[in-house]
């Protein structure tokens, strides 16, 4: 297993860089541009204007190698320097276009509030959805089932731009009880601004995490049925372990499988940020940062973000290839 | 005042100063929400509407307009006319007078410097200015003082007042930005970002895309002002949340621009939190029709004016599709009272509108039916009409927008009426009024007999807006596709008179010559005038002193905001 | 796992006893029945309903406009005066066709590539980074991009409607079968090494065999699960896509634009949210019901119960 990880770690890198290059190929060939959001009344010479400044013009393979240089080379190089506190080199970094200052800040800046609230809602969901899947499978066709059943292709099938809204007008509009629009210059310093804190991440974990839960809730649901009928439940049984255990230990971990696989395919998209539940909520994370580049056509940004975004793929789903070893010892890759 | 706690902790201690006559920052914080995001804070950087205001809070011009769109002075200490001498008589230069004692909000004083730096700035070609247009025909600026600049154009210019004027052209710090000029500019992001100005309120933080944190300026030119002593911007989400967070729930005080159908506004604003306030400007909605033929098979000359359009070129069909729009009841179902039908392509200002086309008010089916049956184009068995073989079925292409669609649908209808059939289409505005010569479905291309969008100028000089329509305007493969003489008008006529207004100096004769073309591509229906657009925006029931501008930035005088007690 | 050996020897001399077997264990099973009964229901309503409903769906009534249910319009009207009812069957024709089309698309290429993945240790690599890829593309550019080489194209070669229609299965399939194949491969890896499908290939069972009697029939739980989702998804995401100008024209009514366009008038006329809403999530429902009583019907386990 180590080989095998050593080995698809380093084949991740030329992986990535066939990734990154059909990406950068995929958003040059795309029909937007980068002045699409001026107002009309900015006149033709000066948007071709704009684009040369911007190095929009240049052939599609020297902005490619431009972009690798500066994301690859300048951007660690930076980082190194201002660890080892020396004076910061004269480098160009990843710019945006939109907003004319480094990528990178930008998605450190943006991190925070999408950790917190994509990231808590995955969590949520996720702690919710897996003792729901166990039990529906558990006591297959019982109320709880059937409750359960409903509420997820409720929550699956409804999308977050609806139950977002929904949620705002009962609760922001109706009620008051939480803030419909989300602060991102809060910050937690005793009890009352946690609280605060609290307060307005509510609704938007809670949009999400219905979603999240819904879809690996039935997963779970699905796998731990498969399992549940095997031989070796019923020898264990028959040996006399106490039920518990053989749900929670035997059943649950070989059932696991598609759920990691699920929550593998999840863990990078939180990066990705939610794009609508975002809008709906002004939290202006990462997922409102890449609709925003490519709308306005910011290759730059788009470019640094999937790239990100792809890296966490790879990265993951190696992650998940790895627990698929731990939880079944005869799934070999070699 | 709950959501003042809510929203910013600290705040809730509003003093108990009364409320004639407060003091700079007496009145602690105002909320403001833009469902655009302002992404800099510097708008020769980005001319994007939303980033040009934001900047407005800071970055102040010489002189502005106000909200009946005359000129006022800002920074400077008049308006420089021929009349006062201000202007050259043979309209070659200005000369502005900065007022006396200005400080920018570091303390350090404005001078004509300054000035001169921020053209020297927009002018740089490797800085690709998004505002350079304002600068066009500018040969010279030199100081004459400390406090005067002599702005020398190569051509006179019957209208100088484009430098400096209004919130796209403001005055930069020299100091600040002496080592971002051209290449450069980008990576000043710092000063982007917290440009030093001398409007009333400076930036403590700016995210960009999200919220921009703001406080008074310590230096702003009248000591009593701004009445609050900090300020929110925050952007993102949409109109619909922006209107709901200031009508319904009271979170904000002032929401920008609600494109919202009127019946949903009005049940926001039955909460009775805030309310809506609108002005017109220049805005239109219009149809523009397609002169040139959009077939597919005609390849890469498709849309030129190579290839005139089968039916379109028709006078009586372009008039019979315009008689079948029913305008006031448009407005009612998008606008409400943010629209005013209108007949003109130039609505506004006042001297330039035209009444010679108000017949198109009211709208006549009928009559569209008996011009098209009397220019030959009969009904046939699917009750499309025909003639020579020709079927009037057209593609109606706009961006993706609301309001845009209800529009298709309706219009659509009414077409159907009178025997013309029209297949719908809609296009992310991304791509649409994005201008990539690669795609299909930009505006400029017009890949379709018609469409819609809306479109206006800046200011209220309409010299550069009514050339437009010039003949060698019309987008083609030889100019990338740039251009915007969408129907690819092409009339000598009107050709000669944008010439003549490009020399006219005289107000009286600028109006009569703006006021003739406007009739003139009404006249000929090239141009499908649809509504006249308005701007809505909300305030709370609490926040005094908003006088909504549609000429200028609409934060153009928050300076004299205040909270209602 | 000796009874699919078992049912293998058993379905050679009687080939039809095991699908009769499958039928009436799903019969039995009642969430199922309900299911299909209500699948076949919304079938019938949205391809028949509009010849016995017979208002045109795109029809403006201006005067009509925003009103609640009466006899004339059971379900209300929209905001130019549309009738609601007649919406909802002709949008439902459009959203079950794409919703069922994509979902299938998806299904089989997910399946397909998740089980070669898993059982052919050399497709693996090059199959799973051929989905890392996927995964890893911008949803947006890249639907931009389809629409710039193909829309015209296909119009030319379909009509505007049909062309639309190839058009949008093929891009949601395209870009939501990724799950599917991870999934499935999840599963295929761990089976291959169980002691049925070792014992099989002992017997010289052919790969192509082995995969459709032993691996398929074993993976269906995570497939059905997927369909169901898979459905819920087409269905919104085709609804996204004609904001993008990708799908069919804006007056052309599907489930998801309806749900979309009542979003903003929530609050003065909820009942226009509504009745799109109860759709989808019946129809989602209906399905994930057939799914779960196909998958008990298959398994051998619990038919003998």
């Amino acid at each position: 297993m180590f080989h095998y990880t050593i080995r698809r770690l380093l084949l991740a890198i030329p992986t990535l860089l066939v990734i990154s290059l059909i990406i950068f190929l995929l958003l040059d060939l795309a029909p937007s541009d980068p002045t699409a959001n001026l107002p009309l009344t900015i006149p033709p010479e000066v948007r071709e204007r704009i684009r040369e400044s911007l190095g929009f013009n240049e052939p599609v393979h020297i902005r490619f190698l431009l972009w690798l240089k500066q994301f690859f080379v300048n951007e660690p190089l930076n980082v190194i320097e201002s660890w080892l506190g020396l004076e910061q080199g004269d480098r160009l970094r990843v710019l945006s276009w939109q907003t004319r200052s480094p990528v990178v800040d930008l998605i450190v800046q943006r991190l925070p509030q999408t950790l917190w609230v994509v990231g808590m809602s995955y969590v949520v969901g996720v702690l919710i959805a897996l003792p729901i899947g166990i039990y529906s499978a558990y006591r297959q066709y019982s109320w709880f089932d059937q409750i359960g059943t409903l509420v997820s292709m409720i929550g699956f099938s409804v999308p977050t731009f609806f139950t977002g809204v929904l949620a705002i007008v009962v609760f922001s509009v109706w009620l008051g009880w939480f803030p419909s629009i989300y602060d991102t210059t809060h910050k937690v310093t005793d009890w009352e601004s946690f609280l605060f804190q609290v307060r307005q991440m509510v609704m938007p974990v809670c949009v999400l995490a219905l979603y999240n839960a819904a879809q690996i809730s039935r997963f779970m649901r699905a796998s731990a049925l498969d399992n549940l009928n095997q031989d070796y439940v019923r020898t264990a049984r028959a040996k006399g372990v106490r039920e518990r255990s053989v749900v929670l230990i035997h059943v649950l971990r070989n059932s696991l499988i598609p759920v990691v696989t699920v929550i593998a395919l999840g863990v990078p998209q939180i990066f990705g940020g939610a794009i609508i539940t975002e809008q709906i909520f002004k939290v202006n994370g990462l997922g409102q940062l890449l609709i925003i580049a490519i709308q306005g056509g910011d290759v730059p940004t788009v470019q640094t973000l999937t790239f990100i975004f792809a890296a966490l793929i790879v990265f993951f789903n190696l992650i998940a290839d790895v627990l698929y070893g731990l939880l079944d010892p005869r799934i070999r890759y070699d | 005042m709950r959501k003042s706690t809510c929203l910013l902790g600290a705040l809730a201690v509003l003093a108990s100063a009364p409320a004639a006559l407060a003091d700079r920052g007496s009145d602690g914080h105002v909320n403001i929400i833009y469902w655009q995001a302002p992404s800099t804070m510097n708008p020769y950087l980005s001319g994007g509407t939303k980033d040009l205001e934001a900047a407005s809070l800071v970055l102040e011009p010489l002189a502005r307009y106000n909200e009946a769109g005359d000129m006022v002075p800002w920074l400077a200490e008049s308006i420089p006319t021929v009349e006062n001498g201000g202007v050259s008589e043979d309209l070659t230069t200005i000369t502005w007078k900065l007022k006396e004692g200005l400080l920018w909000a570091d303390g350090t004083p404005v001078t004509s410097e300054d000035i001169i730096f921020s053209w020297k700035y927009c002018t740089d070609p490797a800085g690709g200015c998004a505002q350079s247009e304002k600068y066009n025909d500018v040969t010279s600026i030199e100081a004459l003082d400390d406090r005067t600049v002599k702005v020398t154009f190569g051509v006179a210019k019957p209208f100088p007042y484009g430098p400096f004027v209004g919130a796209q052209s403001p005055i930069l710090q020299a100091a600040q930005f002496a080592d971002c000029l051209g290449a450069k500019a980008p990576e000043c992001t710092d000063a982007n970002f917290g440009p030093i100005g001398t409007g009333p309120f400076r930036v403590t933080d700016f995210r960009p895309n999200d919220v921009i944190s703001l406080e008074a300026n310590p230096n702003y030119r009248d000591a009593s002002k701004p009445a609050f002593a900090t300020a929110t911007l925050k952007g993102g989400g949409d109109a619909m949340a922006a209107g709901r967070s200031v009508l319904e729930t009271g979170e904000f005080d002032y929401a920008w621009n609600l494109q919202l159908a009127p019946d949903v506004i009005a049940n926001m604003a039955a909460a009775g939190k805030g309310e809506t306030v609108s002005a017109f400007g220049t805005l239109v909605e219009r149809i523009e029709v397609n002169l040139t033929d959009p077939d597919p098979a005609l390849g890469a000359e498709r849309s030129t004016a190579k290839h005139p359009h089968p039916f379109l070129t028709e006078k009586a069909v372009r008039q019979a599709l315009s008689m079948a729009i029913d305008r006031e009841l448009l407005v009612e179902i998008g606008y409400g009272s943010a629209g005013r039908p209108t007949c003109n392509v130039l609505p506004a200002p006042e001297i330039y509108k035209s009444t010679a086309n108000d017949a198109c008010l009211v709208q006549d089916i009928e009559g569209a039916k008996k011009l098209l049956d009397e220019a030959g184009w009969t009904v046939g068995s699917d009750g499309v009409r025909e003639k020579d073989g020709k079927r009037l079925s057209i593609l109606y292409q706009t961006s993706t927008n609301a309001v845009r669609q209800d529009f298709q649908a309706l219009i659509k209808q009414w077409w159907s009426e009178i025997g013309v059939e029209t297949e719908l289409r809609n296009i992310d505005a991304s791509v649409f009024f994005g201008g990539d010569p690669a795609s299909p479905d930009t505006f400029q291309k017009l890949y379709a007999d018609l469409e819609m969008f809306a479109n206006n100028f800046d200011g209220t000089d309409p010299e550069s807006y009514m050339a437009n329509w010039e003949c060698k305007q019309a987008p083609r493969p030889e100019t990338q596709w740039q251009g915007n003489n969408m129907p690819r008008y092409c009339s000598e006529e009107y050709d000669a008179l944008v010439a003549e207004m490009a020399k006219t100096g005289a107000l009286e004769e600028r109006a009569k010559l703006a006021k003739a073309m406007n009739d003139m591509l009404m006249q000929e229906y090239v141009l499908i005038p649809l509504v006249d657009r308005g701007r809505v925006s909300a305030k709370s029931n609490t926040l005094g002193g908003v006088v909504l501008n549609v000429w200028d930035s609409e934060l153009w005088n928050v300076a004299d905001w205040y909270r209602v007690k | 796992m000796t009874e699919a050996v078992h049912s293998t020897l058993v379905d050679t001399k009687e080939p039809r006893s095991q699908w009769l077997d499958v039928w009436d264990q799903f019969r039995r099973h009642r969430g199922a029945m309900l299911g299909m009964a209500f699948f076949v229901f919304i079938l019938l309503a949205v391809f028949v309903g509009p010849y016995l409903w017979t208002i045109d769906p795109q029809y403006i009534d201006i005067r009509a406009r925003s009103q609640g249910p009466s006899w004339g319009h059971p379900m209300g009207t929209d905001q130019l005066g549309r009738d609601t009812l007649a919406r909802m069957l002709a949008g439902g024709q459009v959203s079950l066709a794409v919703g069922i089309s994509a979902m299938l698309l998806a299904l089989v290429v997910g399946a397909l590539i998740g089980v070669l993945s898993g059982y052919f240790h050399l497709l693996d690599g090059p199959l799973m980074r051929l989905t890392d890829l996927f995964l890893a593309l911008p949803l947006l550019p890249l639907l931009l991009v389809i629409i710039m080489l193909f829309r015209d194209t296909l119009r030319a070669a379909f009509g505007p409607e049909t062309g639309i229609f190839f058009l949008i299965v093929f891009v949601i399939g395209i870009t939501s079968w990724m799950q599917t194949a991870r999934i499935v491969r999840g599963d295929v890896l761990a089976l291959k090494e169980r002691e049925f499908v070792i014992a099989s290939k002992s017997i010289g069972t052919s790969p192509f065999r082995m995969i459709l009697r032993h691996i398929l029939p074993n993976v269906l739980s995570p497939i059905t699960v997927s369909a169901t989702l898979g459905i819920a998804n087409a269905i919104i995401t085709e609804s996204a896509l004609s904001f993008l100008g990708l799908g069919f024209p804006s007056d052309f009514p599907t489930w998801g634009r309806l749900l979309y366009d009542a979003t903003d008038y929530l609050q003065q006329y909820p009942e226009r949210v509504i009745w799109p809403g109860l759709a989808i999530s019946l129809t989602v429902l209906s399905v994930n019901y057939i799914g779960d009583g196909f998958r008990d019907a298959l398994d051998p386990r619990i038919r003998g119960r």
